[in-house]
């Protein structure tokens, strides 16, 4: 139907880790071996544990990482850059929103200058324009041109989260990589930022890979989530199949742990512990 | 009698700017054998009124409060010395990086049976034998060998099942929780949980659980105080909160939950300010 914006087949990663005095030289299978596939303005959800691959395969989908077999394709093309070098090109297809609002921004620049800052590298933009362009973006993700002249200390985390979608966003990528984008986040505020998220797909088309533990924000915003344990893809389908119909028991495990904040199962728990 | 009552707490901090009001009017009761939630954002006051009670809070502050007992002693009126044999003993806290807790200089055998010597004045030999007893009640296999293993030998979820060790070390009337899985996986969250809630039903214990994920608290609870700005917003038990949230402030953060999304947009709380003067049905008592 539509255009594969990314695709990935067999993608492995290995960490050598060097050997020191007392311990011997070993290797880390991070990611062994993972397939997907993603559409034009879809989401695809990939979730799991703490050390399961999940950022090292966003690393390597963001080009940050070479992958140390496996091919990967960014609109049909393919690129490995271990052999080619990295042109503002193909900059400019993939862009990543990191977890933390507060490391990921530099505390000495003004939000203009972190806006503007892609721009400068990648492209020969004129100043004036440069500076229209990220006003444009500050009042996309809900901030303002007031905003323009400030430093990353005087807003909140959750504004800090819309700057950082913003300067993902100022070269207009086709792929978005979002690394736990929410998950520092206030409640309220996470709903804020998540809806945003949904804006910005609708209005550019984005095509979004985002990375999660949480399953009730990944049930919200997927449209294929990819279940990761171990450097493993263990589940791989669309949302709905996943949720209703878990196949791997490491699936079922991480339902089964995911508190849940429904009634019914609040009144379950509080049956069950009258009568115990 | 309430094991843990306070009644109109105040914290101020001191600041180049004045004073900042942390906590405004809290008031609260835990009875023995109860799982309290205090739930609400960051800001919301609800570590810092935890940390009030243990006498935790830096020099800056100003604790204020019509009444703060525990087992019907005045925790205010008491000196250091008389509290300081309380924390610890009776009242236990549990915090929310495990990995930052423990001190990584000593092992967790060390830092177990510190509490149990301090307290307890028990010798050596016996406070091995407690401190074994203890990880093996927390989960930990291979106890008796894991006492010899500093902090950074272990994984997260059991340097914070090893400060669950230390945390009931003394047996303690009250167990205070402050968002003890928040850096955790849901997994071990799980584990944990599990954990603790079993732990306040063998031990009788009251447990305080202060945590901002409405999963947890419907997990755990039996009764729950919403906290916003320094405020109590609502108090309710678990069931009647989710199932018929009073007060506006709960019912936006029960709708703010992702699962509970009405369509593809998710309701949020634009333009949810808390004035002074708004008096709040159910906001105070």
């Amino acid at each position: 139907m539509s255009e594969i914006v990314v695709e990935g087949r067999n993608i492995v990663r290995d960490y050598h880790v060097q050997g020191g005095l007392f311990t011997k030289a070993r290797t880390v299978h991070a990611v062994k071996g993972v397939s997907f596939t993603v559409e034009k303005g879809e989401t695809l959800a990939i979730v799991g544990e703490s050390g399961c691959g999940k950022s090292t395969l966003a690393r390597i989908i963001t080009l940050i990482d070479a992958a140390t077999s496996g091919e990967l394709f960014l609109d049909g093309r393919k690129v490995d850059i271990a052999r080619e070098r990295m042109t503002p090109d193909l900059r400019r297809k993939v862009q990543i929103v990191f977890q933390n609002p507060y490391g990921s921004l530099n505390p000495r620049q003004k939000i203009g200058d972190v806006l503007m800052e892609p721009l400068v590298i990648n492209t020969d933009t004129p100043a004036a324009e440069r500076r229209d362009l990220a006003v444009e973006m500050l009042t996309k993700v809900g901030l303002g041109p007031e905003h323009f002249n400030r430093y990353p200390h005087m807003f909140s985390g959750g504004q800090r989260q819309r700057i950082a979608i913003a300067r993902a966003l100022m070269l207009r990528p086709s792929l978005l990589v979002l690394d736990e984008p929410v998950s520092a986040l206030d409640l309220s505020v996470q709903a804020q930022v998540l809806n945003l998220l949904a804006d910005l797909q609708d209005e550019f088309q984005l095509t979004y890979i985002f990375i999660s533990h949480d399953l009730s924000v990944v049930r919200y915003i997927a449209d294929h989530v990819m279940v990761m344990y171990y450097g493993e893809a263990v589940e791989y389908g669309t949302r709905d199949a996943v949720f209703t119909n878990p196949q791997h028991p490491y699936t079922k495990v991480l339902f089964a742990a995911t508190p849940r904040a429904d009634v019914e199962s609040i009144r379950a728990r509080l049956a069950k512990k009258k009568a115990a | 009698m309430a094991l843990l009552e306070i009644q109109n707490l105040v914290v101020e901090f001191e600041t180049a700017a004045g004073p900042f009001r942390a906590v405004n009017g809290v008031s609260l009761s835990v009875d023995a054998r109860e799982v309290l939630a205090i739930v609400g954002e960051s800001g919301s006051g609800k570590s810092v009124s935890m940390l009030a009670v243990m006498g935790l809070l830096p020099w800056t502050a100003t604790i204020k409060a019509d009444r703060m007992t525990f087992a019907g002693r005045d925790l205010l009126a008491m000196s250091n010395a008389e509290r300081r044999r309380i924390i610890g003993k009776d009242i236990a806290m549990i915090f929310q990086e495990p990995m930052a807790s423990l001190n990584p200089c000593f092992t967790v055998g060390f830092q177990i049976e510190e509490t149990l010597r301090y307290h307890l004045g028990l010798d050596r030999t016996a406070r091995r034998e407690r401190a074994i007893e203890l990880l093996k009640s927390v989960g930990i296999p291979e106890p008796a060998e894991r006492l010899d293993s500093y902090p950074h030998q272990m994984s997260g979820g059991q340097c914070q099942r090893v400060m669950i060790a230390i945390a009931i070390a003394c047996n303690p009337k009250l167990l205070i929780a402050d968002e003890p899985t928040t850096a955790l996986d849901v997994t071990i969250q799980k584990q944990i949980l599990d954990l603790l809630v079993s732990l306040q039903a063998k031990h009788g214990m009251g447990l305080i659980m202060i945590t901002h994920n409405m999963g947890v608290v419907a997990e755990t609870a039996d009764r729950v105080i919403v906290q916003y700005k320094g405020r109590k917003m609502e108090e309710a038990d678990v069931l009647s909160l989710f199932e018929a949230p009073k007060h506006p402030y709960t019912k936006m953060l029960l709708s703010a939950l992702p699962e509970n999304a009405v369509g593809d947009r998710l309701p949020t709380m634009k333009g949810f300010v808390l004035d002074d003067e708004a008096a709040i049905p159910g906001a105070a008592e």
